[in-house]
């Protein structure tokens, strides 16, 4: 009988040892502070593109009860949907409290929540989310569009490049960003108003029709766009990827 | 160890004690054994993901309609022309159902609007992975036997690149890929030739260095060729980590080989000497020299044009004499230039020198010390300017444009892995390959010629994104699938007018039959637009038609001989054969008609939103201003253009009213009555 345990014994050793779980990616960083709070110093609500690093790194900063920086030493984790990825997935707050990280988001058009982690000296969790976007093909070129007829009356902010004409304009047009007022018109609306001017809605006439410069397609990117990057959201624009 | 035996023995004479016993047993096993196939289809990972996705659907709204759409079993999509073999959608079953916008499991996911189908060109084109499999890991990771993993999403536009060599807009980084790979020249050194038999064509022009010591002195080269950046941050010319010796014998050889220019030797007036920097400042901005060339500022930013090299140290590289002759005619160094001549005078040339002279880093060449060069110094320079392959972008006296000095990457996008030496510490991936041999090409041995680019992440993901895109396929495709670009114009206008042009550099902003940059407007069909008195006055004092762009046309000190020359080549030859521009009349309208035209612009079409006709009342910023349009452009140009702008010039942003005939004729009545304040005119 005895026989019979020794070999049980070294079966049972052999299928602990088959079964037991890879090591997890253990935090290597080791926190010497704590904080008692998050807040994002930059790097959130920027438009990217599906898969790619955003054009700017995420930064976060710990603060302690009195709101002053936790500079060395608090430990920031970042989570996300599964297919968003951070370099580095966590960090140790620099000599000015904050931790940097570069995003990649995931293969879907959308927006993206992400979660900033630290701990209290209490162990108990402090969470920061931040939400970006991803713009797909679809986006992209929407995107464009935006970029060679809408935004040079629609943007009220000028750049180097091209000089806004928002202040021009008697009747003042609506930003594209602007969800208050675009989330309540239809997409048929928006095809309307974008297809044959302000008066097919009895706005303005500032706005002119686009329907024989731009086809139906580039109409329909156009406002795959306007939804995507809708503040506050568009709540039919798809859904927000936070955690799978 | 008997008692083991004796219960062996026992189970046996249990089993197949008897021949019918041994008959019962044999069958089970062989029922058994058969029953192995159906088992792994049965409990296969396919069927697992179809049975997760029907009860995922059963609670949805329109389960029913999405019962019928769904197949069960094992689907494929199958091209033979384009060899595709494709089971994704065996698993990936909503691909195509528009109500599953909210699903964000995979492999449940509804796929993005893209101009494709997945019956016309399957998965595997775009995402690669290996089709034919129908298990996850088979599919999506590379095997023993299939080594394609599936392309991470950031490079997924690579696979756009494959058939498509036109610039999309849905594919930013892809078009950025490709524009870096011409303009920092990455194929003087790495042949790529496309489906098409044609080569890609580097789009830097890199200075010859055949008269080099005209220009610079042999510090400069020594410290450019240390740090090209620390010079100039915009600087495209990569950084070949020559040692100390080996910059200094390479400066040497090239100061040595160089042969002196007439002109460029003659010494700078006197004014130049106790420069007027104010003066000096207008100018350049009159000119609109930063159209083309950048400076840096004090916040660090880089503020200007990226046709000509960066200008913010100009005065720490171009002796003052060379400058003197170049401003007064660049074409005399360099034939090919960019840059127009621009016809300056004496004393503008004497200003512009003093105030790029003046543009200097006091830091820069502070610690360059260079004795006088020995024979040995210069041969070893000659033998590293081979070596390195300087001759692949610069020509140089004594040394032979290599050919194919570096390896050709035609159809990087397929490289076997089998053939690649990762580093440690890599993912066996191509992405990762090419991309990390961007970064950091000397990580990959020290021996190494290929030097080192200063590239943005984001730029080096475009340029990976871009290699990828030369795949097997991508030469072996049907070429009716593919859309290549357009061959290349070389359209070359005649006689003294096209010398003229050439001088000016007239193709650097503007485009004319295909050839030329989209700076400033096209201008194929300039002489049916515009009026011969307008054009004149302007090429002789360019005015401002568009207030808000920064970009402008400068000043050229043109001749009045010059200036008839090109007047009357450009309204006879560049007229569009849609129609005559003398057809309608230039004034004359009846004033009805032209009252009805006004209402028409300020209420039905709002021009004024865009266009500026009277500048007390009209705001408008966005096209060019009209106060003197109608001194400006034809009538039958005009009406043309309010009746479809794009087809008299594609990709203009005018929009397309559709308007009717009666409309186009009113507008055009009103808007030849703009002739613009007279008396202002002469006073300019």
């Amino acid at each position: 009988m005895k026989k019979y345990l020794h070999t049980l014994f070294i079966i049972s050793l052999i299928f602990v040892a088959a079964c037991s779980r890879k090591p997890g990616p253990a935090s290597a960083l080791k926190p010497t502070a704590f904080g008692a709070a998050l807040v994002e110093s930059s790097g959130g609500k920027q438009i990217g593109a599906t898969g790619m690093v955003l054009p700017y790194p995420l930064v976060v900063q710990v603060n302690d009860e009195q709101g002053a920086a936790v500079p060395g030493g608090a430990l920031v984790e970042f989570s996300g949907p599964a297919d968003v990825s951070f370099n580095p997935p966590s960090g140790l707050t620099d000599s000015s409290g904050q931790v940097t990280t570069n995003v990649a988001l995931g293969g879907m058009a959308g927006r993206y929540q992400l979660t900033a982690h630290t701990s209290t000296k209490a162990r108990k969790p402090v969470e920061l989310k931040v939400e970006e976007i991803a713009l797909g093909y679809q986006q992209q070129v929407g995107s464009r569009l935006d970029d060679k007829y809408c935004s040079r009356c629609h943007n009220p902010e000028s750049t180097a490049e091209r000089v806004s004409n928002f202040d021009n304009l008697e009747v003042k047009p609506h930003p594209l960003t602007e969800g208050e007022t675009l989330n309540k018109m239809s997409d048929a609306d928006l095809t309307a108003i974008i297809s044959h001017g302000g008066p097919a809605l009895n706005k303005s006439p500032l706005m002119p029709p686009y329907g024989y410069t731009l086809n139906k397609t580039e109409i329909e990117a156009l406002i795959a766009y306007i939804r995507l990057i809708s503040d506050p959201p568009y709540h039919a624009s798809g859904m927000v990827y936070a955690h799978n | 160890m008997r008692s083991s035996k004796n219960a062996l023995s026992s189970l046996w004479q249990t089993l197949f004690g008897s021949p019918v016993r041994a008959f019962g047993v044999v069958s089970l096993l062989l029922l058994i054994s058969l029953a192995i196939a159906p088992a792994k289809n049965h409990f296969s990972e396919w069927r697992h993901y179809q049975k997760q996705y029907l009860s995922l659907i059963r609670t949805r709204g329109d389960a029913i309609t999405l019962q019928r759409h769904f197949h069960d079993g094992i689907q494929q999509i199958w091209l033979p022309q384009l060899g595709v073999v494709d089971r994704c959608t065996t698993c990936h079953v909503g691909l195509k159902e528009a109500s599953l916008a909210d699903v964000s499991t995979q492999p449940f996911r509804l796929h993005p609007v893209i101009p494709h189908t997945s019956d016309q060109f399957g998965c595997v084109m775009c995402h690669r992975g290996q089709g034919a499999a129908t298990t996850v890991e088979e599919a999506h990771s590379s095997t023993l036997a299939w080594e394609q993993p599936i392309l991470p999403a950031r490079y997924t536009q690579s696979s756009c690149g494959q058939c498509h060599r036109v610039d999309l807009m849905g594919t930013p980084q892809l078009n950025t890929g490709r524009n870096l790979l011409s303009r920092y020249g990455c194929v003087h050194c790495h042949t790529i030739k496309l489906a098409d038999g044609t080569a890609i064509k580097p789009t830097d022009d890199p200075p010859s260095l055949e008269h080099i010591a005209d220009k610079t002195t042999r510090e400069w080269i020594y410290a450019w060729l240390k740090d090209p950046q620390a010079y100039a941050v915009t600087a495209t010319m990569p950084n070949f980590k020559l040692s100390d010796p080996d910059a200094r014998d390479i400066s040497a050889f090239l100061i040595s080989k160089s042969t002196p220019i007439a002109g460029d030797t003659e010494p700078v007036s006197k004014e130049q000497k106790t420069p007027d920097p104010a003066a000096g400042a207008s100018l350049y901005g009159e000119s609109f020299c930063a159209s083309c060339h950048a400076v840096q500022n004090a916040a660090g930013n880089v503020v200007g044009g990226d046709v000509g090299p960066e200008l913010t140290r100009i005065g720490n590289k171009a002796k003052p004499e060379w400058l003197q002759a170049w401003l007064r005619n660049p074409r005399v160094y360099d034939p090919g230039t960019a840059m127009p001549h621009y016809r300056f005078t004496d004393q503008q040339v004497s200003l512009l020198t003093g105030f790029l002279g003046n543009k200097t880093d006091s830091d820069l060449l502070a610690n360059v010390h260079l004795d006088a060069a020995t024979p040995e110094q210069i041969a070893h320079g000659k033998v590293l300017a081979a070596e390195y392959g300087c001759a692949s972008c610069h020509e140089i006296s004594g040394i032979k444009k290599p050919d194919n000095f570096a390896p050709e990457l035609t159809r990087i996008g397929s490289k076997a892995l089998t053939q690649i030496v990762f580093l440690p510490d890599m993912q066996h991936t191509l992405p990762d390959y090419i991309s990390a041999k961007i970064r950091q090409p000397r990580s990959f041995g020290s021996a190494l010629k290929m030097p080192q680019y200063t590239f943005a992440p984001a730029q080096v993901d475009a340029l990976t994104t871009e290699l990828l895109s030369l795949t097997d396929r991508a030469h072996d495709l049907p070429l009716s699938l593919t859309v290549p670009t357009q061959p290349p114009s070389h359209y070359q206008p005649a006689g003294k007018a096209g010398q003229l042009m050439a001088d000016l550099a007239c193709f650097s902003c503007h485009a004319i039959n295909g050839r030329g940059s989209d700076m400033a407007p096209d201008l194929t069909w300039e002489g049916s637009s515009v009026q011969r008195p307008w054009l004149q006055a302007f090429l002789k004092n360019p005015g401002t038609l568009r207030p808000a762009l920064i970009r402008r046309m400068p000043r050229f000190n043109l001749s009045d001989t010059d200036v008839a020359e090109l007047t009357d080549y450009i309204m006879t030859v560049y007229q569009t054969p849609a129609f005559d521009r003398d057809s309608m009349p230039s004034s004359g309208y009846p004033p009805a008609q032209v009252e009805q035209g006004k209402q028409l612009f300020y209420s039905k079409y709002a021009c004024q939103s865009c266009h500026i006709i009277d500048t007390k009342v009209d705001k408008g910023y966005i096209g060019p201003s009209l106060t003197q349009v109608g001194s400006r452009l034809n009538a039958a140009w005009m009406y043309h253009w309010l009746k479809a702008p794009q087809t008299l010039r594609p990709g203009t942003i005018e929009p397309n009213r559709n308007m009717n005939d009666e409309d186009a004729r009113a507008l055009t009545a009103f808007l030849t009555t703009l002739k613009g304040s007279t008396k202002r005119e002469a006073k300019k």
